[in-house]
């Protein structure tokens, strides 16, 4: 297919190869002979923040960017929206090399942060609004429709002509967000766009960028600290820690990777012992009739089997421990163990 | 047509919409024109003296070269650097950067929407001028305007190219506005915001047309007040400047950007 504006025939709309991002970081000690050792002998260090990261995403998709916080994927996005140039590596992003940010590559992308903003501060919404859809080369009456259009998506109206500093955080983000859209890029950067609203603002939003992925076909990489908004947005996850991508695929196989084991709940017709279940597996939890095992995801048909042959089990169930869980231990420990 | 992005609807609508955010700094810029009254101050000492004629002004030719001097710099003062740094430290630089304008266009309509609040405040310290010293009174006439308007055009140019290209300094160092304090003595000494020029002895004279400063008052202002001045050499000067500074200040923006990291984004 072809990504619209693209100069080729693309099959994929982001293509990453050994991309690597290095910064250098000066050391300095604290106090006075810190500060002068700092000032006559600047030491400095490299920081690997992104490293030898390759994937590809086609046209349309939506792709969560998960990791903890200084694992790399701000780096990546602003590398991939052209805003800061590889150490290493190769870029294509609608077939354009991001860091020439050239016109027509810029006209197809777009980069929303949540908590910064491009608003203009003490006006309303709608001046910025008339600066982008000129900078873009939209028409008044174009701009007008498409400001209505995303409007209602957003559930926005009057809010866009009151100072933005009048603004609620979820009025402003859903403001941000008409202005990163208004020129309809084919590509959506969003690093946190739901960062610090609330439950029914970050609904909002993700139901806007749903509807706007369906009637678009835009393709969106997303990074969050809400496990809702990957779970509701992306079926494909890429995982990236310490600057490495250590997971690119779907969130089951996520979970799968995160935790070897699944979760046998059995309820028996008569007391057990945990001497009964050495060899099943982890004896999580027994409570008279009611037993809880982690198995190994590999042994898991053959343990079942043995148990229904072994005992006289009332009910089974396996379950996968909740990835939300998963994730938020992932990011609470601060880097994949 | 555009350059570097720019075309007539972005010109429209980024001046309507910086004009409004000025306009709710109204009071901020009406002080900013105040502060700017230092020539009256020079005017007011010198005038103690036969300063006027010793420096080769006769009759109110002093109290309108600094009038002039007031006004020129009223509408050439440059504030990018500052503005600029602000931008890149708190990240507000990056949305600029991913938007197919370049970013100094965003600053020139700033400047340009900031001359035209100010316009009203400058005027009116202009009235306050003649009510005082009534005798110095002058409407320039319509060449001498227009040469006088187009003079601080280019020394307006001349100052933002500076800034800008100490601005782009910011991608190396992140606090680039402190280097900008390092113009600020040669533009007083050889601008002629403080003294004249022609109050100068010949070698600091001669010294300072190598410079760009004697370009963003004395030139401008002289041609203002209608005081004797060399016009070919004054605007040749002046595109000289803006021919120099154009391309490295766009040089060092390219190495600049290569460096950004986007550093608060």
């Amino acid at each position: 297919m072809r990504v619209s504006g693209c100069p080729i025939w693309v099959d994929v709309v982001i293509e990453v190869e050994q991309l690597s991002k290095t910064y250098q970081v000066a050391d300095k000690t604290p106090g006075f002979v810190g500060t002068l050792n700092h000032f006559f002998r600047r030491k400095t260090h490299d920081v690997q923040a992104v490293s030898h990261v390759s994937f590809t995403i086609e046209p349309g998709e939506m792709v969560g960017f998960l990791g903890a916080n200084g694992a790399g994927k701000t780096t990546t996005l602003k590398m991939l929206c052209g805003l800061i140039h590889p150490s290493a590596g190769m870029v294509h992003v609608a077939g354009y090399v991001p860091q020439r940010r050239q016109a027509a590559f810029l006209k197809q992308i777009t980069l929303v942060m949540g908590q910064k903003q491009q608003l203009i501060w003490d006006l309303p919404p709608l001046d910025s609004l008339s600066v982008n859809a000129a900078v873009y080369g939209i028409g008044e009456k174009e701009a007008r429709y498409r400001i209505n259009e995303l409007a209602e998506m957003l559930e926005i109206g009057e809010e866009l002509t009151r100072p933005v500093r009048k603004l609620s955080l979820g009025q402003r983000m859903k403001a941000e967000l008409l202005a990163a859209l208004l020129h309809r890029p084919s590509v959506l950067f969003l690093d946190e766009p739901t960062l610090g609203l609330d439950v029914n603002a970050q609904a909002r939003v993700r139901r806007f960028l749903a509807e706007y992925n369906r009637q678009t076909g835009a393709t969106v990489l997303l990074t969050s600290h809400y496990m809702a908004d990957i779970t509701a947005l992306c079926s494909r996850v890429l995982l990236i820690d310490q600057g490495e991508l250590i997971h690119d695929g779907g969130l089951d196989e996520l979970a799968a990777s995160l935790s070897p084991f699944r979760q046998v709940r059995l309820e028996l017709n008569r007391s057990a012992s945990p001497e009964d279940f050495v060899g099943y597996g982890e004896l999580e939890a027994l409570d008279d009739r009611a037993v809880r095992l982690l198995v190994s995801r590999s042994e898991l048909t053959v343990v079942v089997a043995r148990l229904l042959a072994n005992f006289d089990v009332l009910d089974l169930e396996v379950n996968d421990p909740p990835i939300d869980e998963l994730i938020g231990s992932l990011f609470r420990k601060g880097r994949v163990v | 047509m555009k350059i570097a992005g720019l075309s007539w609807p972005v010109v429209r609508a980024l001046l309507a919409s910086q004009h409004a955010n000025m306009v709710q700094y109204r009071a901020e810029i009406a002080l900013w024109a105040l502060s700017g009254v230092l020539p009256f101050i020079m005017l007011s000492l010198w005038s103690q003296s036969d300063a006027g004629a010793s420096f080769g002004f006769k009759g109110v030719g002093l109290a309108r070269y600094y009038l002039s001097a007031f006004m020129v710099r009223q509408f050439s003062v440059v504030w990018v650097v500052f503005a600029f740094e602000e931008d890149a430290l708190l990240g507000r630089l990056s949305p600029f950067l991913l938007q197919p304008l370049h970013p100094l266009w965003r600053y020139v309509a700033a400047h340009v929407a900031e001359r035209v609040t100010r316009f009203p405040f400058s005027i009116g310290i202009a009235a306050i001028f003649f009510l005082l010293y009534p005798t110095s009174f002058w409407l320039p006439s319509l060449s001498q305007f227009l040469l006088a308007c187009l003079a601080i055009l280019l020394a307006f140019s001349i100052n933002f190219l500076l800034q800008s290209l100490i601005a782009a300094l910011c991608f190396w160092s992140e606090k680039a506005s402190a280097l900008e304090r390092l113009l600020l003595i040669p533009y007083l000494y050889f601008s002629g915001w403080l003294v004249p020029l022609a109050a100068f002895p010949d070698a600091a004279r001669t010294a300072s047309f190598w410079t760009p400063f004697p370009y963003l008052i004395d030139f401008p202002a002289r041609v203002l007040a209608g005081l004797p001045v060399d016009f070919v050499a004054g605007f040749a000067a002046q595109l000289f400047w803006v021919a120099l500074l154009l391309p490295l200040v766009l040089m060092a923006w390219r190495a600049g950007v290569r460096r950004y990291t986007a550093m608060g984004a």
